[in-house]
């Protein structure tokens, strides 16, 4: 506690710009199917996922949303009872190929989850837990990375001073934040969010929104969020799942103004959620 | 209707507070009896002197055989059972899928462990160093209370384990963690869990004769091999409180005041580096 090390930073440490920036990102589902148990959760699922925009998927709870954007980064290898068939190509590799490394989809996707997650660490140490664990070691480069991507969510004036106190101080808004900035520090080049806005107050919500606008630039980004409102606020493209399904998808614009299918049309028009 | 929950809330309340006061009452009791029978026997010579000849009959000594021989039983044991018992937790919660068989028959055999009493410890202990050969010695002693403290570490880290939210495994593992490296932050949160269980394991092991009994042995001296036998502070008790000389069983009450006193620095410092660990970094 006693010791401050944030001003033994040079405070005039500038930002470099993000080092990721990606060639020829590119995620394509064909033909997903998804088994929990004998449950058939994702129906026959064939998606594009357009490159540097964000993609927004909506739909009903038990849609089987956030269980698509878990096919995306292989979080159901940790449950044997699901059972997926179908190829996902992400950067025109078939992420479910036997040859592919799981730790390396995983470093591909930064995962924002529902609730902030910090790890019983320091500020610090979690924003750095990425970079160290895959090989980070240099003393200088680990205080460069933590502090670029703790300025990047804009949470550097907010905690320079504090950054070896526990990350569970933080306010759950704070922490949203630092849960964004250590999923950065992997340099993904994919940035999935799973609610990631659905536990925090309003102006959180909308730093949280600005940034995800921020990284865009960069990073390709698949938000699930079930406020229809912040997928029209935020996204470019949209995806519609209902019952394991997708029945629409197109840009924002085209599917909040001339929905094409019924379901879409009640669902838009609050006769269902 | 206002009348009858008020009554119901009063009376629940007070059963809550009459159990508490038994309770209270009963810990009171026992360690004002301890400490008014051995306080006046509790003397330095008791904690720094071996026995001297005559000891049980009321001639100089102290009980440091047994202070020694009980810190190093439980120390051993608590190594022993510790390595056992963390790796098999974190393997049945994070390796093996939810729901597995595989982990719940674990789970059941060491609640059957559990409640296996100590003296069937000590036989078996007894039995298995005939078998290889040992004589009651430290090491026959340490095995044997890790057996038995082994059940109590493992089921309370495991019940903390399961409490555990997915959220922080599911995090760890998106950030590219292998298994092994989010275990290694996962023990960390679980820190005081894994500090309580070492509590209950060392309150029980370092109070039990039946298990060293047979196994660890008894002596005067302070065991300078594993192959020693080695005394312990509750068969000196057992002794002492056998001797028809009176002040040697106020001397077995003031050993009970330094078992008591043990307990609380394991615990105290157990505690304190717990909490300290969990502030620091990697």
């Amino acid at each position: 506690m006693a010791e401050s090390p944030g001003n033994s930073y040079q405070d005039s440490y500038v930002v470099s710009p993000l080092k990721k920036i990606a060639s020829n990102q590119s995620i394509n589902v064909e033909n997903l199917d998804v088994f929990i148990g004998d449950q058939h959760i994702l129906k026959d699922i064939n998606l594009d996922i357009p490159e540097k925009s964000i993609t927004c998927i909506i739909g009903p709870s038990g849609c089987g949303k956030s269980t698509f954007l878990k096919t995306l980064n292989r979080m159901h290898d940790e449950t044997p009872e699901v059972k997926i068939k179908g190829k996902v190509y992400v950067d025109d590799e078939n992420i479910y190929s036997s040859k592919v490394n799981v730790i390396d989809i995983r470093k591909k996707m930064g995962l924002l989850a529902q609730r902030p997650c910090p790890l019983p660490m320091s500020i610090f140490d979690n924003v750095a837990y990425g970079p160290r664990i895959h090989g980070l070691t240099k003393r200088k480069a680990i205080n460069q990375t933590v502090i670029q991507y703790l300025q990047y969510v804009g949470l550097w004036d907010e905690v320079r001073g504090r950054v070896r106190t526990p990350a569970t101080r933080l306010s759950i808004g704070q922490q949203q934040r630092l849960c964004l900035a250590r999923g950065l520090a992997i340099e993904p080049e994919y940035i999935l969010g799973d609610e990631a806005t659905s536990a925090l107050d309003p102006i959180s919500t909308k730093k949280i929104e600005e940034l995800f606008l921020k990284l865009k630039e960069k990073y390709t980004i698949i938000l699930v969020t079930h406020t229809l409102r912040q997928a029209k606020r935020i996204a470019d493209y949209i995806v519609f799942m209902y019952m394991g399904e997708i029945i629409e998808n197109g840009q924002t614009d085209e599917f909040f103004n001339h929905p094409k299918n019924q379901l879409t049309k009640d669902y838009l028009t609050g006769s269902f959620s | 209707m206002v009348n009858i929950k008020r009554q119901e809330e009063r009376f629940f309340k007070a059963l809550m507070i009459i159990s508490a006061v038994f309770i209270m009452s009963i810990l009171l009791y026992i360690t004002g009896t301890i400490i008014y029978k051995g306080l006046p026997s509790l003397t330095w010579d008791m904690i720094l002197k071996l026995p001297g000849g005559g000891f049980y009959l009321g001639k100089e000594g102290g009980v440091l055989n047994a202070i020694v021989g009980s810190v190093y039983i439980i120390l051993g044991s608590l190594i022993i059972s510790t390595f056992l018992s963390v790796p098999l937790v974190m393997y049945i919660n994070f390796y093996l899928p939810k729901n597995s068989v595989f982990a719940n028959v674990i789970r059941f055999s060491f609640d059957i462990l559990f409640g296996v009493p100590s003296i069937v410890y000590g036989a078996f202990g007894f039995a298995l160093m005939v078998y290889l050969g040992i004589r009651a010695s430290l090491l026959g002693g340490i095995l044997t209370v890790a057996m038995l403290i082994l059940p109590i570490m493992m089921r309370s880290f495991d019940e903390v384990t399961r409490l555990l939210s997915r959220d922080l495994p599911d995090a760890l593992l998106s950030l590219g963690s292998t298994k092994y490296e989010m275990i290694k932050v996962i023990i960390r949160q679980l820190m005081p869990g894994l500090v309580t269980a070492i509590l209950l394991a060392v309150g029980r092991g370092i109070g039990d004769a039946a298990t060293v009994l047979f196994t660890a042995g008894y002596t005067d001296n302070i065991p300078s091999a594993l192959n020693q036998p080695a005394a312990t502070l509750p068969l000196s008790i057992f002794f002492q409180l056998g001797s028809p000389v009176e002040e040697v069983q106020n001397r077995a009450y003031a050993s009970a005041i330094i078992l008591t006193i043990i307990i609380l620095i394991l615990s105290f410092s157990a505690r304190y580096f717990s909490s300290k660990y969990s502030k620091d970094k990697i």
